[in-house]
């Protein structure tokens, strides 16, 4: 299994008004890997993806993103970010797929793939729309390209947003919550997807509730509470887990 | 002293005031929508310091009658600074800024129901703030107000009729001007009938933008 550090998050802390959402959180994840975090709702796994995709600010830790600093603590232990260029370079080099898709409804499925592409990486337009269609090919919705997100169901939506990630190239993929508003029917589609992205050695973390997808799929499983790790590791070893919290938990998924 | 009605120079006399009517709607729209839009975005701005001069200018453009407003814009120049304004300039300004205000508070209506995960979804594909606000905010607000925008252009085609007080020769004075020399409210029946032509051009228009913008959903 490949060894280089794709992802570190070190001590890092994140607090809503009074509320601590991560509590000294430590996290590694290595390229090539697919880590699923589960865990119960408020347990701050959210949070840890946005703050990673720089939708939020750590109070204080480290962490680094393909190499680069994110943003490490100062002799007080307060968090300070890289500049504007250096955040910039490490957005493009992951991706996040977020729980209610959030295409764009006034672009077509084509453009919502191309539009980052061309306008950021200054890609040329002819290019961006083969890359683009390749990818809708790929995911068996070649058919889409001149819809509009309002006219395809969640998962087609949500497969399209995984190929407006993948339109970027980035080195990682972050999936928040994925499958969570899409009808059970259609969770097969999404879950088809992520798997080939697997196959393809796309390293990723997935915020999942989807027990048997995280076990059959993830090299390693996290689970969290109330900001903090509670346990880390295969998915053996963490779904016949002998820690209390952990056994409590997926009880509720046991079927 | 009564005189019979010359109804062509009457329709044309009209006419011209239609036409000043017309050039104030069009110089008014014109500027105060990207002055709206610029409004909008500075209250939106998180510093007090440029929050509350905003704040204060909405409402006193809202809170006090445009046709007071008018007459400020007017007066006070000679008044105070001590040069006089032209007419149509002044309305021109003083309808700007009046608009402005009200269409600042449709965009930032706007702007703030469009869900913020579509600009997490364009923050983390590498758009910048200014690439967001152009290409995918600007363009679905103005899908959505095209119907609250087509009513206050409907009102301000009306209130063109308030630039009477400080002398514009628009419709409603050169009615006012017919009704003394004929001493007859035809001429008002009249000017009713061409703002309701005029306004009936203004819905028609929106109404064929609103089609074009239909092209989809949310």
């Amino acid at each position: 299994m490949p060894t280089d550090e794709i992802l570190s998050v070190s001590h890092v802390s994140k607090s809503f008004d009074k509320l601590d959402v991560l509590k000294d959180m430590s996290l590694s994840v290595s390229s090539g890997e697919v880590v699923s975090v589960i865990g119960p709702s408020g347990s701050g796994k959210s949070t840890l993806l946005r703050v990673v995709n720089q939708l939020e600010r750590a109070e204080s830790g480290d962490i680094r993103v393909c190499g680069q600093v994110l943003c490490h603590n100062d002799d007080k232990g307060r968090a300070v970010y890289s500049d504007k260029d250096a955040l910039k370079a490490i957005r493009l080099s992951i991706g996040l797929v977020f729980q209610s898709f959030h295409l764009f409804p006034h672009y077509s499925i084509l453009k919502n793939i191309t539009e980052a592409p061309v306008q950021v990486l200054k890609t040329s337009r002819e290019e961006a729309e083969n890359t683009a269609r390749e990818l809708l090919k790929k995911l068996g919705l070649s058919d889409k390209e001149s819809a509009f997100p309002y006219q395809l169901s969640g998962g087609q939506q949500q497969r399209v947003a995984i190929a407006r990630a993948l339109a970027m190239n980035p080195q990682m993929i972050f999936f928040d919550e994925p499958t969570s508003a899409l009808d059970p029917e259609l969770t097969g589609e999404v879950l088809k997807v992520i798997r080939s992205l697997a196959a393809d050695h796309m390293t990723m973390v997935i915020v999942t509730h989807e027990m048997a997808f995280a076990a059959e799929l993830s090299d390693r499983i996290i689970f969290m509470d109330q900001g903090v790790i509670i346990e880390e590791g295969t998915p053996q070893a963490v779904f016949s887990s002998d820690h209390e919290r952990t056994r409590q938990f997926l009880q509720n998924y046991s079927k | 002293m009564l005189s019979a009605i010359n109804y062509s120079s009457m329709i044309s006399f009209l006419l011209d005031g239609t036409v000043k009517a017309v050039e104030l709607f069009f110089l008014t729209i014109v500027l105060s929508l990207p002055l709206g839009l610029l409004v909008a975005r500075l209250r939106m701005i998180k510093f007090k310091a440029v929050q509350l001069p905003v704040k204060f200018y909405l409402l006193i453009m809202r809170g006090t009658p445009l046709i007071l407003q008018l007459m400020f814009f007017m007066y006070f120049p000679p008044l105070v600074l001590g040069f006089g304004v032209d007419r149509f300039m002044v309305a021109v300004f003083s309808f700007t800024i009046n608009y402005a205000a009200y269409f600042a508070e449709i965009f930032r209506g706007g702007i703030e129901s469009i869900p913020v995960g579509q600009q997490e979804a364009a923050y983390v594909l590498g758009l910048s703030q200014f690439q967001t606000f152009i290409r995918i905010t600007v363009p679905q607000v103005v899908k959505r107000i095209i119907p609250t925008v087509a009513g206050e252009s409907m009102t301000l085609v009306k209130d063109t009729a308030l630039a009477s007080i400080i002398g514009v020769t628009e419709l409603f004075r050169n009615a006012g001007s017919l009704k003394a020399t004929y001493s007859s409210v035809i001429p008002f029946a009249v000017a009713g009938l061409f703002y309701l032509i005029m306004n009936s051009v203004v819905a028609a228009f929106y109404s064929r933008v609103e089609k074009k913008l239909n092209y989809y959903k949310g």
